[in-house]
């Protein structure tokens, strides 16, 4: 079933529709750039991520030590 | 359709005129001196922590545009300057821009804040805070010298801009905040001379209604001698450089020079010639500031590539 025709206040409405989407879309941009900033500038971290490294552990020497 | 829900398409608001409700102009000053905040502080910004820095700071005051656009909107429709603002031409309801107003301001001040520190989001909530409530609403009826109070409200971007990147307040900073702040009345008030009968249609106490022309003359020089040497001050300090003692040392000799021209002046003279004096100042205060902080950039740049 085909849609309605397009209703005269849609057309009118369409600047104020696309400005505010525009927006989002930016906003979007802006929070992800950022986060991606803030994440780099924490520095170099890792964590366990299932697997056990030697490395992590205090007081434990890696097997390129020995 | 009913008739009721017929509108009238001249009156219905489009995208730009809710972006009129931030005042853009006046933004446009806001990004531009916090932006030489930023960048003149000893501190270097990431690109784009400055890029969001500046945007929230700019977001900020223009909320605090929208804030004041709904308070005044009586006011607003009675000045011809400002008939044409989205309120008083029936293109946004007080209510939107209220709620606009109200939203951007939190956004604004919770995202400056995650993106650079606590203390530039507090100055920032305090800027908005200064001038849609301490000016708008209690200073700007009720006093003469509510241009003076108004003024520290625009003089906040580039301090705002500084501790956004050092986390602190300095010298610095607060001779660029004392350079706009003092700078605002005299050009203000040389507005006021020849736009007289918008404010007084509109029952604002400008300096010119309540204590007359003659004491507003008086004040415009007052301000400009006092405005010269926090100007001249921040050339010495470790952000000033030889651009910016040359530019400062002739604008400011000029802006004194016209202050001069206009306290001379009586209300005959100026009638005479269509008050040409007090245009001439208005349109030079306008290039004043900017050339201040255009020469500020022009030194941290000559820094940042060892030339001074």
């Amino acid at each position: 079933m085909a849609f309605k025709v397009e209703h005269e206040l849609h057309k009118r409405r369409f600047s104020r529709n696309a400005g505010v989407g525009l927006l989002l879309v930016g906003l979007i941009c802006v929070v992800f750039g950022l986060t991606v900033v803030k994440v780099n500038q924490l520095g170099g971290f890792q964590g366990f991520d299932h697997v056990v490294r030697p490395e992590m552990i205090p007081g434990q020497t890696t097997g390129a030590d020995n | 359709m009913t008739d009721a829900t017929v509108h009238d398409h001249d009156t219905e608001a489009q995208f730009g005129d809710y972006f009129a409700l931030l005042k853009p102009r006046v933004m446009s000053l806001v990004v531009f001196t916090a932006f030489v905040g930023l960048l003149v502080a000893p501190v270097s910004v990431h690109p784009m922590i400055g890029f969001c820095a500046i945007l929230f700071i700019a977001v900020g005051a223009g909320a605090s545009g929208a804030l004041n656009m709904w308070w005044d909107a009586d006011i607003d429709a009675v000045m011809k300057r400002t008939a044409g603002r989205p309120i008083p031409a029936g293109k946004v309801t007080g209510q939107e821009a209220l709620a606009i107003g109200l939203a951007l301001s939190g956004f604004s001040v919770v995202m400056l804040g995650l993106s650079t520190n606590l203390a530039a989001a507090g100055l920032l909530a305090f800027t908005i805070f200064f001038y849609a409530v301490v000016y708008s609403m209690w200073l700007k009826r009720s006093t003469p010298q509510n241009i003076v109070i108004g003024g520290a409200a625009g003089a906040f971007p580039p301090l705002i801009g500084w501790v956004a990147a050092t986390g602190s307040v300095s010298l610095e900073a607060v001779l660029m905040f004392a350079l706009i702040f003092m700078w605002t009345p005299p050009h203000f008030w040389a507005l006021a001379l020849f736009l007289k009968k918008d404010y007084n249609n509109a029952g604002v106490p400008m300096l010119t209604v309540t204590h007359g022309r003659r004491v507003t003359r008086q004040h415009i020089l007052a301000y400009t001698l006092l405005l010269a040497p926090l100007a001249v001050w921040l050339g010495f300090t470790p952000i000033g450089g030889p651009v910016y003692l040359t530019v400062a040392l002739l604008a400011n000799a000029w802006f004194i020079k016209g202050a001069l021209a206009i306290w001379r002046r009586d209300e005959t003279m100026a009638e005479a010639d269509k008050y040409r004096c007090e245009k001439a100042f208005f349109q030079f205060s306008l290039l004043y500031l900017f050339v201040h902080f255009l020469a500020l950039l022009a030194d941290a740049s000559l820094r940042a590539f060892g030339v001074i």
